[in-house]
């Protein structure tokens, strides 16, 4: 089964960002509801494979999105 | 009919702008930043689409430093309302329009210091006069970037210049100048930038905003609005991070997606291509009413000066009447009296009786300029009084 990463947000004005900026960079990414057991402020997640983490923090952080945390979804 | 009040707001809208707003409500409807299914999430990116564009179109490098408000009235609101405190003084000009100038009135009432830099006859103003009145307790440099009654276009960059070597917050308010003159935030030393989105950037009425410069901190402006943003909900207090913490409510996102239509509308066409087309009929309106006996053109009288706004008085007749008679015997449409500046009226020479003002826009022709020049002169050589 496929590894997971999540990516949590403050608000949806940052996941959306986020998405668009990950999809620019090349990356494969889905926007999911917040998992239940993962407490965040936004009810929107970015979901990227695990294996792209540091890709993806990278693409965020050059962009300057602003992000909650990361979580590994197993 | 010849639509010539652009500066209260553009019309006709390219056909890209309806269209949008009438897809979003057909096929997506949604509220964005609430609830997280698709169509919630494809309003928030449309949001975030206009938040780009607009962006680029100011040169401003991140999206979540530009906030929609209703108008760029509120947008001097948050501004006004958030940076100054009892014993402030902000600093302002003679050209101002009152969305600018009643915040400062009734921040006035509360211990703030208002003053005003002197502007000339013709609405310019002297940045050695801007920096001769900043203070060591100036925290707001608010000025328009041209003026909604003659068209004046006040030197922004020279200007922010000023502000940025005082430390003094610069605000500007490109209601105006949005879309047909070029703004760039960062090489101009914009801390501020309200923009209207309904004037030149060609969008519905009922959208407008605030692009915060990268160097301004948003701590130092609260919100002016608290409420409901779609983060944070656990929390009573308003969010502290951009751009949730001023966009309070549900937004018009229905205006939001026809504004996106009309600034990438605007992009695709150029600011300066838009820019060059006015500043044409601009001289070209300007010297017609020129040569009409009795007519008097406010402002510098020089269109490479001003945007495409030409305010001007006629001897012997009232304002109002005139402007009724372009309407109904020439389809001419415009705007007489004070035009919510009575400030910049007592600086032009013209209150209280106020002038007439014609504005066009990226759609009028050199044939309507003719025609609205031609209505004028017929109109000079009669009595419309009766």
């Amino acid at each position: 089964m496929a590894e997971f990463a999540v990516i949590l947000f403050h608000s949806t004005s940052h996941a959306v960002y986020a998405e668009r900026v990950l999809r620019r960079a090349g990356l494969a990414v889905k926007m999911i509801p917040t998992p239940r057991h993962l407490s965040s402020d936004c009810g929107s997640a970015v979901r990227i494979a695990a294996s792209d983490q540091a890709a993806s923090l990278e693409a965020l952080g050059a962009a300057g999105v602003v992000f909650d945390r990361v979580e590994r979804l197993g | 009919m010849i639509y010539l009040d652009n500066a209260a707001t553009s019309w006709p809208k390219p056909d890209c702008v309806p269209e949008a707003m009438l897809h979003f409500l057909r096929e997506v409807g949604a509220s964005p930043g609430r609830s997280g299914h698709r169509l919630a999430l494809e309003a928030e990116r449309v949001r975030l689409d206009a938040r780009e564009a607009v962006a680029a179109l100011f040169g401003a490098p991140d999206p979540m430093r530009v906030v929609f408000t209703l108008n760029a009235t509120t947008a001097l609101n948050i501004v006004a309302r958030g940076l100054l405190s009892p014993g402030a003084h902000v600093l302002t000009t003679g050209i101002e329009h009152n969305a600018v100038l009643r915040p400062l009135r009734a921040l006035e009432q509360c211990g703030v210091v208002v003053d005003m830099v002197p502007s000339a006859r013709d609405g310019t103003v002297e940045v050695a006069a801007v920096e001769d009145n900043v203070g060591p307790r100036t925290q707001l440099l608010v000025v328009n970037h041209a003026s909604n009654v003659c068209g004046t276009v006040l030197p922004i960059r020279a200007i922010g210049e000023v502000a940025r070597r005082h430390g003094v917050a610069f605000a500007v308010d490109a209601a105006q100048t949005g879309g047909c003159w070029p703004i760039d935030v960062e090489a101009d030393h914009v801390d501020l930038l309200v923009f209207s989105g309904h004037k030149g950037l060609l969008g519905p009425t009922g959208t407008g905003g605030l692009v915060l410069g990268r160097g301004f901190h948003a701590e130092r402006l609260p919100a002016l609005v608290h409420g409901g943003t779609g983060s944070r909900s656990e929390d009573e207090h308003q969010p502290d991070f951009l751009p949730d913490k001023y966009e309070a409510g549900t937004p018009n996102i229905v205006g939001l997606a026809g504004l996106l239509a009309a600034v990438r509308y605007v992009s695709a066409r150029g600011v300066e291509a838009i820019r060059a087309e006015e500043q044409a009929l601009t001289q070209r309106l300007i010297d017609g009413l020129m040569g009409i006996p009795g007519v008097r053109v406010v402002g510098t009288g020089k269109a490479q000066l001003q945007t495409a706004v030409v305010s001007f008085t006629l001897d012997g007749h009232s304002v109002s009447q005139v402007a009724l008679a372009l309407d109904e015997q020439f389809g001419v449409l415009c705007r007489p009296g004070l035009h919510c500046a009575p400030r910049a009226h007592q600086t032009l020479g013209t209150a209280p009786q106020g002038t007439l003002r014609l504005s066009p826009g990226p759609f009028t022709t050199t044939d309507e300029i003719d025609r609205a020049v031609e209505a004028v002169r017929q109109l000079a050589g009669r009595r419309t009084d009766g």
